[in-house]
């Protein structure tokens, strides 16, 4: 709706003469964006459309998904990924160029509000109902690493799809503890508690940004990336719960 | 036929054909991207030998609970005049058209830790289903049921009312009558009905990880196992589905009597 309200405020201004800074261009941005960046990105675009002129469409998933299909040829302009190896998937294919880091995030506990398992640390969740992400998923490589690295042995009772999932199987009280990143705990404020982990922070995941080669309009592209390493761009993220270098 | 009426039109042949390919294609291309060599290496590794074994394994005994429950009602439907029947029927056709994950999430309010029967029977029992291979069946049972129900029912409509009104009038009681007559005349139906039940609980996905998560050995099926490495190892993936494939063909071929025999 607030997008629509935004289009319907411009059209004045682009019947009277087009005063945009933006002519050229087309007047639409795809960004593919992993599925943890939804809630940030979101609160970018409003602003990014009403500068540009442009309406912002997201295609969110999972970073493996997206960027084996941009390899594929997927039209888009931006390509934003949860880890490096997706990254490095459509960078070999030749179609990201310009790749920028521009946030990090951390593993995080997370249990339904109330805690009622009584989850304090990583060592609490033998014996617990806990889930955390498959080792096939880059949410689940950083979970393997961090219990790894804390020397737990514990075994989850479930390896859930991806971070969204197992979130969900917390949310929904399914699960006692999940292992998660610090923005989702931050996105499901009202209905999780946060734990965390000590250390998590030495297994960073780093979120990469790049222009498509099949982007229509790369000026436009160049600036989306630019406006989400400004500082304002920054702060929308750090408030979403990354780490921004 | 084809003498007295004319030939085909191209009108109807057409989409016809388009309609073949559009099934066949993707089949195909699936076959032609598959890794001969590396297919066996993928078939046996420890987590694809699991997951076969456990859908197996959960696709009977969910089939064996469709039929203990699924042939009854299917009886009570077709051969008993109850208020509210019309109803009954519709809500077993309800699972048929529901999305999977829909199916998952309404399980989990029933039968999850937090759910309304879920919650009781934790704190009385210590007992939950999600996550156990006991969940894995459940919601099996949920899905397939409608297959089996469907086809029994319509069994045992087109049979004949009269053999079971000639065994009464012979002195058998309605229990005799379902068991010796009833249903050895619908046998084909509750064949059909179990086949493609086992098939879709077989295949049977999105309510399985809602409702039960994923984890090697217990809770992860070929669906849930192919779904996962896809996102890892693509070349895997599409070994795995060969096997779902060839199972479905299988099944195809168990029941050609009923769909590929017809003139």
């Amino acid at each position: 709706m607030r997008r629509l309200a935004a289009l319907a405020l411009l059209l004045p201004l682009a019947a009277c003469g087009g005063g945009t800074s933006d002519e050229s261009g087309s007047d639409e941005l795809t960004v593919l964006a992993a599925a943890s960046l939804t809630d940030a990105f979101e609160e970018l675009a409003p602003p990014f459309e009403e500068e540009h002129g442009v309406d912002v469409t997201f295609s969110l998933g999972s970073s493996t998904d997206l960027a084996a299909s941009v390899a594929d040829g997927a039209p888009g302009d931006v390509l934003a990924t949860a880890d490096e190896a997706s990254m490095a998937l459509a960078e070999e294919a030749g179609v990201a160029s310009d790749v920028e880091t521009f946030a990090t995030n951390v593993l995080t506990i997370v249990v339904p509000t109330g805690n009622p398992a009584g989850i304090e640390s990583l060592d609490d969740l033998a014996g617990a109902t806990w889930v955390r992400c498959a080792d096939e998923v880059p949410c689940g490589k950083v979970a393997a690493a961090v219990l790894d690295a804390n020397g737990v042995t514990a075994e989850p009772v479930s390896l859930e799809e991806d971070v969204r999932a197992t979130l969900d199987k917390v949310v929904s009280g399914e699960a006692d503890a999940g292992l998660v990143y610090a923005t989702d705990a931050v996105s499901a404020a009202g209905d999780v508690e946060a734990v965390a982990i000590p250390g998590a922070e030495d297994e960073p995941t780093s979120y990469l940004v790049a222009t498509l080669e099949q982007s229509e309009d790369p000026d436009l592209a160049a600036d989306w990336v630019a406006w989400v390493t400004s500082q304002e761009g920054r702060a929308v993220l750090a408030d979403a719960g990354f780490g921004v270098p | 036929m084809r003498d007295r009426l004319g030939r085909p039109p191209a009108l109807l042949v057409v989409p016809a054909a388009l309609a073949t390919l559009l099934l066949l294609v993707p089949l195909v291309a699936m076959v032609a991207a598959t890794d001969w060599q590396a297919l066996p290496d993928h078939l046996t590794s420890p987590a694809a030998l699991d997951a076969l074994r456990l859908s197996l394994v959960t696709s009977t005994v969910a089939i064996a609970f469709c039929l203990l429950l699924g042939l009854p009602l299917a009886w009570l439907l077709a051969r008993v005049d109850f208020r509210g029947r019309g109803a009954v029927r519709a809500l077993v056709t309800v699972p048929l058209v529901l999305p999977p994950v829909v199916a998952g999430i309404a399980l989990r309010s029933a039968f999850g830790r937090t759910g309304v029967i879920g919650e009781p029977l934790l704190e009385l029992t210590g007992f939950a289903f999600p996550y156990t291979t006991y969940g894995v069946v459940l919601a099996h049972v949920f899905v397939s049921m409608p297959f089996v129900v469907i086809a029994i029912e319509g069994a045992l409509r087109s049979a004949d009312p009269r053999y079971d009104e000639a065994a009464a009038t012979l002195g058998a009681t309605r229990w005799t009558t379902f068991r010796r007559v009833t249903v050895p005349l619908a046998l084909p139906g509750v064949v059909a009905g179990t086949v493609l039940g086992w098939a879709r609980s077989f295949g049977e996905f999105g309510a399985t990880i809602t409702f039960n998560g994923n984890y090697p050995g217990t809770t992860q099926t070929m669906p849930t196992l192919i779904y996962v490495t896809r996102q890892a190892d693509q070349d895997a993936a599409l070994s795995l589905s060969l096997v779902m494939l060839l199972v479905s063909v299988g099944i195809l071929v168990a029941l050609r009597d009923h769909w590929l025999g017809t003139p």
